[in-house]
């Protein structure tokens, strides 16, 4: 891939441990940290491939702003309220002018173009003990540019949050056009941010329940091509796929272990679902659940051990947890009307699902051990969670009342319910892994 | 201009022809009149033979026939279930005939969902459907091997909106004819 970073030139310089700026996610913030994202500045007005370095130097800025200020968490503070910085100052800002604007943090940096490659310096201030909190550097084709902008923000964000960052990420989904009775349906990917947007699949035949593997870029989806619904396997970026063992009905609902080793996901047989695990590399399936219920939508914990899936079972449509053999099958969802769609968190503390009262649908956590579930939104039908990589953000479907069907972001807290942009209508999104 | 200068005849509904403002185009009163002529023949426009006649039947072993003989290629289904009532057995039943009579086709079965629930749920719910409607046909005697089922869960609904009527519109298993 021509975007590949190419190489990292410096390594993170340790901050001091007690740095004063610390924005805590886990408890839902009420107003978002200030920060400074001036244009970066360059040294000398190159054209590259990807445009100028001073257009660079803009775009970057925006794309830096743009991803802090979608969590929520951090608030750009008008570039027009502090004096733009140099070559010079980048390395050591005068403070006093940039806090004056009411910013708490300076995020900086410079883009330089050298033998076709761009080089784009990132710098993290801290605007009260006047520290530098993060010092790197990264080095990309100039097409590239977008995926240093996206490093150089995780970083801001993992300082300043203490946890790993997600905006280096893609999302797969379903792009949705025509009547509800009649929809084409294709897969599409996009970066996290929406940006680089091209659509896989051509909707001549349907297609459902795209997700991400943790580790690459393999994806698994349900295939309707000649109407027999199929787990398919697909590796975005040599466009090779194959179908998930030799089944012949239905297989649905996929997902990966966090290793991206196994497959879980359902076969249809004579009425009934069951669960399968699937080995991949060995391209071994095993049968873990049986009898006459709807067995569908497992999801591994992220250790392998475990397994969240949805059941009728019980008599309504219901969460439970098993070993990952299949043994010791226990309910955890007993709240109002059904839930369904488990999916673990990569921090293994909650599984994100969709709790249904009646036609209303919305998106929920709950403990592994069935405690403390929380109602994260409340629309019309909000469905089909997919957590980001850190496990602080989800993604899920809207549909609204007219039909329309969107991409939507929430926080583990409830707060920061926002769009995700996309060209057309859009469902099941699922987000990938941090790229490398 | 017309209507001012002769306001009564125009109220007594006389033709008047513009530009002959006399008083001798004052019509006699009609019991002096002498019977008019008859009218002049129209000119006889070309006339248009009626449209043919066109007979219109199903082809045999198409969908259309199969809905010709069994009333319906759909039965429909309560909420969250996946038996087959009363009126659904007699329009399969009719199909299982119809099949049995069409030995030159297959048919596919595909089960669909109302909007409520998962989509993973309403796929497994979705083929319940179709297997079920299945499975009475091939206890009506038609061959297995020439039925397949398919599902569509809730992403085909049959019509539009998110009340019961829709609903219960879309929780439904199509026999659809396929060549053989």
């Amino acid at each position: 891939m021509m975007a590949r970073i190419l190489a990292l030139l410096a390594i993170l310089m340790a901050a001091p441990a007690a740095a004063q700026l610390r924005v805590d996610i886990t408890t839902g913030i009420e107003q978002p940290m200030p920060i400074a994202v001036p244009v970066f500045p360059t040294p000398q007005n190159a054209p590259t491939e990807a445009g100028t370095t001073a257009e660079l130097g803009q775009q970057v800025a925006g794309v830096i702003a743009n991803d802090l200020g979608g969590t929520g968490l951090f608030r750009a503070v008008n570039q027009n309220a502090f004096p733009r910085l140099t070559m010079a100052t980048v390395t050591a800002p005068a403070f006093e002018p940039v806090r004056t604007s009411g910013a708490q943090a300076l995020a900086a940096g410079a883009v330089t173009a050298s033998g076709g490659v761009l080089t784009i310096s990132c710098y993290l201030y801290d605007l009260f003990s006047e520290e530098q909190l993060v010092r790197q550097e990264f080095t990309v084709t100039p097409a590239g540019w977008r995926r240093a902008a996206h490093k150089c923000a995780d970083l801001i964000y993992s300082r300043l949050t203490g946890e790993s960052g997600y905006f280096d990420s893609r999302i797969i989904y379903v792009a949705e056009s025509g009547p509800a009775t009649n929809r084409v349906k294709r897969l599409a990917i996009m970066d996290q941010d929406g940006a680089n947007h091209r659509f896989l699949t051509s909707g001549q035949s349907m297609v459902l329940m795209p997700r991400f593997s943790p580790v690459d870029e393999t994806v698994s989806y349900l295939s309707f091509a000649g109407n027999r619904p199929r787990q398919m396997l697909y590796n975005v970026a040599t466009g090779q796929q194959r179908t998930i063992g030799d089944f012949d009905s239905m297989t649905f609902a996929g997902r990966f272990s966090a290793d991206g080793r196994k497959l879980v996901f359902s076969v249809m047989r004579g009425g009934n679902s069951d669960i399968y695990s699937y080995d991949i590399a060995t391209a071994t399936p095993t049968r873990l659940t049986s009898g006459n219920y709807i067995d569908t939508s497992p999801s591994f914990s992220p250790d392998g051990r475990q397994i969240a899936f949805e059941s009728d079972r019980g008599g309504s449509q219901q969460l439970y947890v098993m070993n990952a053999d299949g043994s010791d099958a226990r309910r955890i969802s007993f709240g109002n009307g059904t839930a369904g769609s488990p999916v673990w968190s990569p921090r293994g503390d909650l599984i994100a699902f969709t709790r249904m009262t009646g036609p209303a649908f919305r998106v929920a956590v709950i403990r592994p051990d069935g405690s403390g579930e929380r109602l994260l939104t409340d629309a019309w039908q909000d469905e089909s969670p997919s957590w980001a990589p850190n496990g602080r953000v989800i993604l899920f479907t809207r549909t609204e009342r007219s039909g329309r069907a969107g991409l939507r972001s929430v926080d583990l807290t409830g707060r920061n319910d926002r769009r995700i942009a996309t060209p057309m209508d859009a469902s099941d999104p699922s987000w990938g892994p941090l790229l490398k | 201009m017309m209507l001012k200068a002769f306001p009564v005849l125009m109220l007594g509904g006389a033709l008047v022809l513009a530009g002959c403002a006399s008083k001798r185009d004052v019509l006699p009163p009609a019991a002096t009149q002498p019977a008019p002529p008859p009218p002049a023949p129209i000119d006889r426009a070309q006339t248009v033979p009626p449209p043919a006649d066109v007979g219109s039947r199903a082809l045999p072993g198409s969908q259309a026939a199969l809905v010709e003989a069994a009333g319906s290629d759909t039965i429909h289904f309560a909420f969250d279930r996946y038996d087959i009532d009363t009126e659904a057995r007699s329009i399969l039943t009719r199909q299982a005939r119809w099949l049995q009579d069409n030995p030159g086709v297959n048919a596919m079965v595909e089960g669909h969902a109302d909007e409520r629930g998962t989509r993973e749920y309403n796929l497994a719910l979705g083929e319940r459907r179709a297997n079920a409607a299945k499975n009475f046909l091939v206890a009506q005697g038609v061959a297995t091997g020439r039925l397949t089922t398919v599902s569509y869960g809730k992403e085909r609904p049959a019509v539009e909106g998110s009340n019961e009527a829709a609903w219960a519109q879309n929780r439904r298993a199509v026999t659809v004819v396929v060549a053989r």
